[in-house]
């Protein structure tokens, strides 16, 4: 009986439920000193002076650097278009542009040794006029780089036809903001670095230490073999650890400069405003059809904020073009993007990164439709979906969809939700005129995963003596249960017992090559290199066993009960694993494959989202009661893990949608820089979610398997907002922006009623 | 200054700056990681343990204010041969994904199981609403908590 399929606990767990992970604040390195930064407390200035005097008689204080002591190039945005100009020194040099930038570095025997001493390092400006919000920074009143000339850190513009919307019966436009929030991975940034003779190694709390090496490597002139990466245990990271961040890569220079490990770990305080902040869209939509219900031309214009350094940010629109149409097979489709510096924290990517953006933005325009022509928004979305005999389905920006049923899963989901009786409820307290209206909110969605860089991974099986195996592999989990899964899928081809197959990752020294964990790539692309590792090692076994059967290898076959190769038809005469084990003895290449995968490309995961509230008309109270999700993420391995990352996806979504917004006042100062302040969601403002299977299996792959970490986020959030709107809509509200908070939503229903008065 | 405190039942004599937080004297000073901090806020629980039986957050606490006083840990959870139910039950239902927020979440039940006899889910997510988790939507954890309250109690000592 397979393996695969059944919800397998997880293996990772005992040990964070009974001593703790060990992530990079708990690595115990002799030797080490702190480092503390001391940060900008301006969001654009010049710097006049920085005086270290005072804080170098600090108690426990080695040593102070400041941007003119490092001697390491700036760090280029290593994205394609980005300006050499826009890239950021590892510690600031002359100017500042954004309140958290880096100024300066202290290396304390103790930790709060090192704040004490950050506090006393004095820092004069020169304050310089800040821009802050990205629509702003395209008239180039303000520049951060004058020696560019413009805030546009990567154009992107397509033609606008003039006769777009001709035609059309009714178009719709509307500006929506996609508003800029925290990703809050629990575990804030932390690492180390340290030498050893010539070579460096760097711990990080990092979701692709592949890609950490590189960078490393890349920005000391280093040959690769001379950089480990290792993340320990990583506290989540949503996008927001996929790269290094400048806190990381000066590390190794400390250590160099001081002849000691250092060791590093921010606050939240500077998390805040030093991690990577994520969405941040200005986004125009204009939406044409006919009253009849079907969409005819759609345009998207996009201005995304990237913040003060380009960084993965600037690169989001590039993502959300390749989704602009979402579900739906609309004639015509234009995108247009710009990504503007402006003085914030740099943005990057964040669970979705630019396809929950492409799906807010279509999904609002498909409701703003749908409202405009008086037609149910779950009946418009049906009459536009892509037909299921249309796939593989090229959309007009190139997209290339695998596989779908996007009507069937707004069907499940409106069963499921019992749509009609929700209707039905809704008419009632209309009717009746109670303060607490409900609204209901549908989302139809299609995403992209495994869709940027190579969509290979590598994986490497072996077997040990004794008859055990162990799975390396390229991805970076931190807390998607890739040794759970892994190892199911190994011990399905195998016939060993997953208890007996270890488990490797997040080493470079251990693992040669890997992509890491981000984009919800890992199942399809490393998950899919282990089954095939895994089938090649039991071929390779297979001859092995022929040899020592004196048997033909076409007829040996594996017992994967018992892990037992034999003759087919003769099980009584066979050799184990350990057998064959031992028969290798010192041929080292005997019992191991090392692979790596090459899926034909990425997959689209869709679903259909219904979300259900009650809004309190008097005081805009939002309360999220329900959240039905129909996800399809073809074929599943493990649907304990599955639903796992479904959840959290949803809690996100249903975060921004509700509640969270990283906020700056007009002058760049960051008016939520911790968790007081930052709306972070919790258990209270949550319902239980109610998941419904669905699985089409993606031809892509030989798993059939498709991402399933951003599905719940990029669903939900426009399924939440929606509702929010719709409970209102009776008033005459068409659209409230994201974080629907009470205030705003009570503002729009004072708006409506003022309205209605006139 | 001196203090003595009793730790997952053995008996800890330090001494500690008078400003040491509680949980960097439980990870800085007798080395016990398990205890994580999320926040410098006292927002997101990821520091909570058991003081003298009742969850806190330990960065809230001076290690001063607990001399005499007894702690538990996550380290401390456990039975010799087994896992305490809330953990169990956690492990069972998925309640934990990247386990930076689990340790705090785990105690923070364990004491709310304590406290309040009849929970059922909303008093569930009420009482954790000190506990930040970034990865599981809360609803596994909520799932864990109900069925570990349904456990009988059992010693974990
Ligand atoms: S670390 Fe104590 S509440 Fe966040
Ligand atoms: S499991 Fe990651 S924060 Fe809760």
């Amino acid at each position: 009986m397979s393996i695969l399929g059944n919800r397998v606990q997880r293996r990772e767990d005992p040990k964070f439920l009974t001593t703790g992970g060990v992530y990079g604040d708990d690595l115990k390195i002799e030797g080490a000193l702190w480092a503390t930064f001391v940060r900008s407390t301006m969001a654009h200035a010049r710097l006049t002076s920085l005086d270290v005097t005072e804080a170098r008689n600090r108690p426990g204080v080695v040593a102070i650097y400041t941007g003119e002591d490092v001697d390491l190039p700036p760090v280029p945005a290593g994205l394609p278009g980005v300006p050499d100009v826009m890239a950021r020194p590892v510690l600031a040099k002359g100017v500042v542009r954004f309140v958290g930038e880096a100024v300066a570095v202290v290396l304390t025997e103790e930790r709060y040794q090192g704040e004490d001493a950050a506090e006393s390092v004095f820092v004069d400006y020169e304050p310089l006029p800040a821009v802050v919000d990205p629509v702003s920074a395209l008239t180039g009143d303000v520049l951060l780089f004058p020696e560019h000339g413009s805030n546009v850190a990567v154009p992107m513009n397509e033609p606008q036809a003039e006769d777009f919307f001709d035609g059309c019966e009714v178009v719709v436009r509307h500006r929506l903001i996609n508003q800029r929030v925290a990703p809050c991975p629990l575990e804030v940034r932390s690492g180390a670095a340290m030498w050893e003779g010539d070579r460096v190694i760097q711990y990080a709390s990092n979701q692709a230490p592949h890609g950490a090496k590189a960078a490393i490597a890349g920005l000391y002139g280093l040959e690769a073999d001379r950089v480990r990466v290792i993340a320990p245990d990583v506290g989540g990271g949503f996008g927001a650890k996929i790269g290094l961040y400048v806190e990381d890569l000066i590390l190794p220079w400390l250590a160099k400069a001081a002849g000691r490990p250092v060791h590093w770990t921010e606050t939240r305080s500077e998390s805040m405003l030093a991690l990577g902040h994520g969405r941040a869209q200005v986004q125009d939509v204009a939406i044409g059809g006919s009253r009849d219900g079907k969409v005819e031309a759609y345009r998207l214009e996009v201005v995304q904020d990237a913040g003060a350094y380009p960084s993965l940010g600037s690169f989001l629109p590039a993502l959300t073009r390749l989704m602009t149409s979402g579900t739906y097979d609309i004639p015509k489709v234009e995108f247009s993007a710009a990504s503007m510096v402006t003085n914030t924290t740099p943005t990057v990517a964040y669970r979705g990164a630019g396809r929950p953006e492409a799906t807010a933005a279509i999904e609002r325009a498909m409701d703003l439709f749908a409202a405009e022509i008086g037609m149910d928004p779950a009946e418009v979305r049906k009459r536009n979906v892509v037909a299921n005999d249309k796939f593989p389905f090229t959309t007009p920006t190139g997209t290339v969809y695998d596989i779908g049923d996007y009507g069937g899963a707004i069907d499940l989901a409106l069963q499921a939700s019992d749509y009609q009786a929700l209707r039905a409820e809704q008419a009632t307290r209309r009717s009746s005129g109670d303060t607490t209206q409900i609204g209901i909110g549908v989302s139809s969605y299609v995403e992209i995963t495994n869709g940027a860089g190579p969509p290979g991974e590598y994986a490497k099986v072996e077997i040990l003596p004794g008859g055990k195996a162990r799975v390396y592999t390229g991805t970076s989990p931190h807390g998607q249960g890739h040794e759970t899964a892994w190892t199911m899928l190994a011990s399905e081809q195998l016939g060993i017992p997953m208890e007996d197959i270890e488990f490797v990752a997040n080493d470079t020294d251990l693992v040669p090559e890997g992509g890491g964990t981000m984009g919800s790539r890992s199942l399809q692309s490393g998950g899919l290199a282990v089954h095939e590792a895994s089938i090649a090692l039991v071929d390779k076994a297979a001859k092995l066993a022929a040899e020592l059967l004196e048997a033909n290898a076409d007829d040996v076959v594996l017992d994967k009960v018992g892990g037992r190769f034999h003759v087919a038809g003769t099980p009584a005469v066979g050799r184990s694993w350990a057998e064959l084990a031992e028969a290798a003895g010192d041929d080292g290449d005997a019992l191991v494959v090392a692979h790596s995968s090459s899926p034909a490309g990425p997959t689209f995961p869709f679903g259909a989202h219904v979300a259900v509230v009650e809004v309190d008309t008097d005081t805009g109270r939002v309360k999220l009661t329900r959240l039905v999700a129909v996800d399809d993420a073809g074929t599943i391995v493990n649907p304990l893990l599955a639903e796992g990352q479904r959840h959290g996806g949803l809690a996100q979504g249903a975060a921004q949608a509700l509640m969270e917004e990283v906020r700056y006042d007009d002058d760049g100062n960051p008016v939520t820089s911790n968790l007081a302040d930052y709306a972070m969601i919790s258990a209270t403002e949550l319902p239980s979610f109610e998941l419904v299977a669905m699985a089409t299996p993606t031809p892509i792959n030989a798993l059939g398997a498709k991402g399933i970490g951003e599905s719940g986020t990029i669903g939900s959030t426009p399924a939440v907002q929606s509702a929010v709107v719709d409970a209102l809509a009776h008033l005459g509200v068409r659209h409230i922006d994201m974080p629907a908070t009470p205030e705003r939503v009570w503002r729009a229903v004072a708006a409506a009623q003022s309205t209605a008065a006139e | 200054m001196k203090i003595t405190t009793t730790v997952n039942g053995e008996q800890r004599d330090s001494e500690v700056e008078p400003r040491l937080l509680l949980v960097h004297y439980l990870r800085d000073v007798l080395g016990l990681t398990g205890t994580n901090v999320g926040c410098d806020t006292s927002s997101c629980g990821a520091c909570t343990v058991l003081l003298d039986g009742e969850s806190v957050k330990s960065c809230t606490v001076l290690a001063a204010q607990a001399d005499g006083s007894s702690i538990t840990t996550i380290e401390g959870l456990a039975g010799p041969d087994r896992m305490h139910p809330v953990q169990e039950a956690f492990q069972e239902h998925h309640g934990l994904q990247c386990g930076y927020c689990t340790p705090g979440m785990v105690m923070a039940a364990v004491s709310l199981i304590e406290e309040v006899p009849d929970l059922d889910e909303a008093k569930v997510r009420e009482g954790l609403e000190g506990n930040l988790c970034r990865c599981t939507g809360y609803h596994n954890i909520v799932k864990a908590v109900l069925a570990a309250a349904k456990t009988p109690a059992r010693s974990a000592s």
